[in-house]
């Protein structure tokens, strides 16, 4: 299992990148491995707002559909169209795969580092 | 093995109606298919061999154990059929005058009455035409009776997580928002989340009792008391009603309205897509609600199916409660309770059930550690025992239980049966600590291996189309 220390993790299992003043927001590899082969992905458009705890999206596997929920709040700047067109780079590959970009950040949920997602995902394995 | 379309030869046919005995009728153009069905052409013995065929490759009650959590796949007793096929009730049309069909009308009455009692409501719809349709009905009847106190503000039904996903589906698609609360521990309603969660816009709770774990919530009456002192009503989703019936009702659980599974909780075929039967039920402050036939000269009536719904499957129902009585009903559902704990406590020690306590008619076993421990995972426990004859456990179901396998005998499983699946289980548990690799690749003795389950999701073909 893979844990890039650069990033931040949410304890539903999204990594953040912050680039300025953007969050680029993905799923863990946790998430990946739990969830089974995603089948599709469905986000939200850009300038949409985002509210942080709230559903922006969600992914659907041969397991189930499970929502995606945003770590922060803001506008999404940008949506990850290759993601939607080829959702299992979400398996191979889920730190390359960027889902959405949100600028205009209000709150943002406490986020672990890596070492500290890492023991919180021991807990919840 | 073909397809029927592949094994069509042009011309061939089979002679199986009468013929026709009133004047032909030519449609007006705008009515006509530009070009001809790609119907195959077949003789009756090569549909009769083509369909004798396909039943050696599947897996049906009538073939083996059955044990498809949350689906009830219990035994459909003959009678019921030959009851249903009574000229008497397949020969009639919907239109025909009241006073021929005064039999038919007796089934509905007599069902409704019996159905009423062992929810505890005070009237019924036939109409819905499966157990989503009937959800769909049920809400829409707290839908109509907020609207017709003007209270426009109640726009929030609340579902917990672990419920099955046709609540909040159709609190969606009733125009409701879905409030999920988290479940406790295990796998109740938390009363506190309920509580954070109600409020004066609150229309409802959507909630199955027995909870989908298999658990009987024993906070229900604070649940529903909750529920309506908010001034929301309270929806009994009917799935697991076989755990119950006879013994709780909803009706005094303090719920408003239900729907009931006729295909599942009483004894009509179901699996295959239909018919199924929905049956809504509600208190009687509901009842204005209620959809209607269409034959009822009404104002505003709704309708959500045409005339009676599927009038034979209730036919099916009523055979099934007249055959079982008073005392079989309740006595069905203990039963069902029953062989769900001895499968459990057989089981436990191999694999091990998510929640440690009594359960009602289906339980849950959590394979998270076992995952771990060998790397074998639920599907492929689930695709190794379809190799020993056995139809695999609902998978991945509830949500809140990560590697799930949900495991509901029914009560028409004997105990001979039931020691036999208890055998597989502990030889499948064994089997992964001992060659695991061979189980990430079951079933091996199967018609069909693994379906590769993403191309399917992603790219599926559902239409056949012949060859050019």
């Amino acid at each position: 299992m893979n844990f890039p220390a650069e990033l931040k993790y949410s304890k539903d299992h999204e990594w953040v990148m912050m680039d300025g003043g953007v969050a680029v927001i993905g799923i863990t590899d946790f998430a990946q491995d739990a969830l089974g082969d995603v089948v599709f992905v469905n986000l939200p458009q850009e300038g949409d707002e985002v509210g942080m705890g709230e559903a922006f999206g969600d992914v659907e596997s041969v397991k189930a559909v499970s929502d995606l929920n945003s770590p922060v709040s803001g506008t999404v700047c940008a949506v990850n169209e290759a993601a939607l067109d080829s959702p299992e780079s979400l398996n191979s590959d889920p730190y390359g795969t960027w889902l959405i970009k949100v600028q205009d950040l209000g709150d943002t949920e406490e986020l672990m580092d890596a070492e500290a997602y890492k023991a919180f995902c021991e807990t919840v394995a | 093995m073909k397809l029927i379309f592949e094994k069509s030869a042009p011309g061939r046919r089979s002679q199986l109606l009468d013929r026709c005995d009133v004047e032909q009728f030519e449609l007006p153009e705008k009515f006509r298919r530009a070009e001809k069905a790609p119907l195959p052409q077949l003789s009756e013995i090569d549909v009769d061999r083509h369909y004798s065929e396909l039943n050696t490759r599947v897996h049906g009650v009538n073939t083996s154990f059955y044990p498809l959590g949350s689906c009830t796949m219990k035994y459909n007793p003959r009678v019921n059929e030959e009851i249903a096929a009574l000229p008497g009730f397949t020969g009639i049309h919907p239109l025909a005058p009241e006073y021929s069909v005064q039999g038919c009308k007796e089934v509905i009455a007599t069902a409704k009455k019996y159905l009423c009692e062992i929810s505890g409501m005070d009237d019924m719809t036939f109409q819905p035409a499966a157990g989503a349709h009937g959800e769909f009905t049920g809400v829409m009847l707290i839908k109509q009776y907020h609207q017709s106190r003007g209270d426009q503000k109640r726009c929030k039904i609340i579902v917990p997580d672990s419920a099955h996903g046709t609540n909040p589906a159709t609190a969606a698609m009733c125009g409701f928002e879905v409030v999920n609360i988290a479940s406790a521990p295990d796998g109740c309603v938390d009363i506190e989340a309920l509580k954070a969660a109600l409020g004066d816009d609150t229309a409802g709770l959507m909630l199955t009792n027995p909870n989908p774990v298999g658990l009987f919530d024993e906070n229900i009456l604070e649940i529903t008391r909750l529920v309506h002192e908010a001034g929301g009503l309270c929806y009994y989703d009917g799935a697991n009603l076989n755990a119950v019936m006879g013994v709780v009702r909803p009706g005094d659980m303090g719920f408003d309205c239900t729907h009931m599974n006729l295909h599942k909780t009483f004894s009509t075929p179901h699996g295959g897509g239909g018919p199924g039967a929905g049956a809504v039920g509600c208190k009687a402050f509901l009842a204005p609600f209620l959809p209607k036939s269409a034959l009822m000269d009404e104002e505003g009536h709704i309708q959500v199916r045409s005339f009676e719904g599927n009038f034979l499957i209730v036919v099916r129902a009523l055979a099934y409660l007249l055959t079982l009585g008073k005392e079989g009903v309740p006595e069905a559902s203990t039963n069902a309770v029953l062989n769900a704990n001895y499968l459990m406590h057989q089981i436990k020690g191999t694999f091990e059930p998510a929640f440690d306590r009594i359960c009602m008619h289906e339980f849950v076993l959590d394979l998270g550690a076992f995952k771990k421990e060998t790397g074998v995972s639920a599907l492929d426990v689930a695709k190794t025992l379809i190799d020993y004859g056995m139809h695999p456990p609902t998978m991945y179901f509830p949500l809140i239980v990560h590697e799930a396998l949900m495991l509901e005998p029914t009560e028409t499983e004997s105990k001979d049966t039931l020691d036999w699946a208890a055998e597989v289980f502990r030889k499948v548990y064994e089997l992964a600590h001992q060659d695991p690799e061979y189980m990430h690749e079951a079933p091996h003795h199967a018609q069909i291996g693994r379906p590769d389950e993403v191309l399917a999701a992603r790219k599926p073909v559902v239409r056949f189309r012949p060859a050019e």
